[in-house]
């Protein structure tokens, strides 16, 4: 039994990439991801990547942050110790809209880059798991799982046919530990 | 995708869209001459003039702000909005109508005059702008003498006042005009230099625009109750041109969408103007209570006497409808990714947010002209219907000059076409 883990072809232009997920596709070749240095357009419809849910974190975090601030300034400053600030009713909206609304985008904005961090896997002090290091330079690299997949020779004759200039069988799936 | 697009169709400016203009405009004289001749009411004339400024200023403003647009896509060298820029191009377009209008209302409010009884004198008042423009009000020992307005006289004095909006106008309908002529000079020789000049004229403009507009805004509205100032105002007007304009071009785009013209538009389009529009929706709530909350914090009488006039039991109810309509309906109705992706759901909130900036703008005006003889009937629905009908005359009679709906020869034109979000 083969060794392979991770089939990549590395494609030097994303066009001719473009054309390799079609191919592959057409050969009913499941794509595990693809890595590419920059955004294409269009290739999450191509893939079939499912929208992200970050917005959906994103609106928790928001909620939460401006719950919790709202909760500690009306415990603080109605509850447990009222002041007299230039003779306003101590629980009087309009003072509560400035932090409220400052500390939901705060949380927002917090959370999401927390919420992007944990769910791919990056926070200071761990290697970035990155399967071909060229893939945030200057190569376009198309994932395939090798294990239940055909024969691992059709998929780079595909992946050659359609312009890969590289294609690697690699044993591990990430390479970025060493 | 389809990559194939006839570019060289041009709009054709007929059918329903021209009736309905056109039946628009005749409600909208009807409405006037009705609010002019007809009705005797106390506050009929007054009511006629303060509803002319309201929409005049709102026809000005989206002019100005299809010239505020395509300034700052051409600042930022913005891709995504290349393909539909002909349509603010057409707003440009409008813009020197539009400005005739506005300084026609203006001076005709300013020269017509009545006799009203205040603190039991009777005083000649013009219709528009009565807080600065009352005959005698900063000539010392007149029995009218307000020192307060002598104090701004240097502003507000009729030469200087219409002198500064004629100003103002101008620079604005010329810059507009050059970003439209230097885009169909691109379509015939192509390359970039063009473009070069329309991003070298947006950046002048825009410097200008953001010193004068809040000036212009101080002058066209604020003035209305010239004892009051508010150092935000210029830019809560800013925000409320911004929100109101991106509405328009959003709707106009749909419905051409839909009448079959701009099958280059995608949802992706859609979807960016919804952000912008969610946006700065957000951006305008801000500044509104930026202006209201440090007001009523310090509670000094001379400000906050602008929103006692507010909160009285005539406006109240209109006071909060503009929260509702401006802040909750875009924050609730598009927040989410699908949401402005919706034709149907993008132009119920267009339609909101303009009527809610209609609304927006009635709450600056009518406290200060009509005071508590506010009302809502005539003369309000049909200066409304009038001016837009006006409004979209014009703007698809301009639209269907150009050769062609997309500025085909835009740098950008190819990356606007495959814009995906």
């Amino acid at each position: 039994m083969s060794k392979t883990k991770m089939i990549l072809g590395l494609f030097d232009d994303p066009d001719e990439m473009m054309h390799g997920i079609e191919k592959l596709q057409k050969n009913s070749v499941p794509i595990y991801d693809v890595y590419t240095p920059m955004p294409i357009h269009g290739i999450e419809d191509k893939l079939g990547v499912k929208e992200s849910r970050l917005g959906y974190a994103a609106f928790c975090f928001g909620c939460l942050g401006g719950s919790v601030i709202f909760s500690i300034v009306y415990y603080t400053l109605v509850h447990d110790w009222p002041m007299n600030i230039g003779g306003k009713p101590h629980f009087a909206m309009p003072d509560f809209v400035p932090f409220t609304f400052e500390w939901t985008i705060l949380w927002t904005a917090f959370g999401m880059v927390f919420t992007f961090f944990y769910a791919t896997h990056l926070f200071p002090g761990r290697a970035p798991r990155v399967m071909d290091l060229r893939a945030t330079d200057d190569r376009f690299v198309i994932a395939i799982d090798a294990k239940g997949n055909i024969p691992h020779d059709d998929i780079t004759k595909i992946l050659t046919d359609a312009g890969a200039v590289e294609v690697k069988h690699n044993e591990r799936k990430y390479v970025s530990y060493e | 995708m389809k990559t194939e697009h006839s570019f060289n169709e041009q709009f054709e400016f007929a059918g329903k869209a021209k009736t309905w203009s056109l039946i628009g405009i005749v409600i909208g004289v009807v409405g006037i001459l009705y609010g002019f001749l007809l009705d005797h009411s106390e506050m009929g004339v007054q009511r006629t003039f303060s509803n002319l400024l309201l929409m005049s200023y709102y026809f000005v403003c989206i002019c100005i702000g299809g010239v505020f647009f395509l300034a700052y896509q051409y600042a930022a060298q913005a891709g995504w909005s290349a393909a539909f820029l002909r349509i603010p191009q057409a707003f440009v377009r409008v813009l020197p109508i539009a400005a005739l209008i506005f300084v026609l209302v203006v001076v005709a409010g300013l020269f017509t005059t009545h006799n009203i009884v205040e603190e039991g004198k009777t005083v000649v008042a013009p219709y528009l702008y009565a807080h600065w423009a009352t005959h005698g009000l900063t000539t010392p020992g007149s029995e009218n003498y307000d020192a307060i307005i002598a104090g701004k006289s240097a502003v507000l004095s009729i030469p200087s006042f219409i002198g500064a909006i004629v100003v103002f106008l101008v620079a604005y309908t010329a810059f507009g005009l050059m970003l439209v002529k230097y885009s169909q000079l691109e379509d015939e020789m192509g390359g970039m230099s063009n473009y070069s000049k329309s991003f070298k004229i947006a950046l002048i403009f825009l410097v200008v625009f953001g010193f004068t507009y809040p000036v212009f805004a101080f002058d066209g509205i604020m003035s209305l109750e010239a004892h009051w100032y508010s150092t935000m105002f210029g830019w809560y007007n800013l925000a409320a041109l911004h929100v109101a304009t991106l509405s328009i071009i959003a709707l106009t785009l749909i419905l051409l969408k839909k009448s079959g013209y701009f099958d280059w538009i995608t949802e992706n389009h859609i979807h960016s103007l919804g952000k912008l529009i969610f946006g700065f929706s957000i951006f305008w709530t801000y500044v509104w209570f930026a202006q209201f909350f440090l007001t009523w914090y310090a509670n000094m009488p001379e400000e906050s006497v602008y929103f006692y006039k507010r909160w009285e039991p005539e406006y109240k109810w209109w006071f909060w409808l503009n929260i509702i309509l401006n802040f909750c309906a875009p924050l609730f109705m598009l927040m989410s990714r699908d949401a402005k992706r919706y034709y149907s759901r993008m132009t119920t909130v267009c339609i909101v947010l303009i009527i809610g900036h209609w609304l927006d703008y009635y709450l600056m005006i009518m406290p200060g002209t009509v005071a508590e003889h506010r009302a809502f009937g005539v003369q309000e629905i049909c200066i409304f219907l009038g001016f837009a009908g006006l409004f979209s005359f014009l703007m698809l009679n301009a639209l269907s000059k150009f050769k062609s709906l997309a500025p085909v020869k835009h740098p950008f034109m190819d990356e606007s076409l495959h814009h995906q979000i």
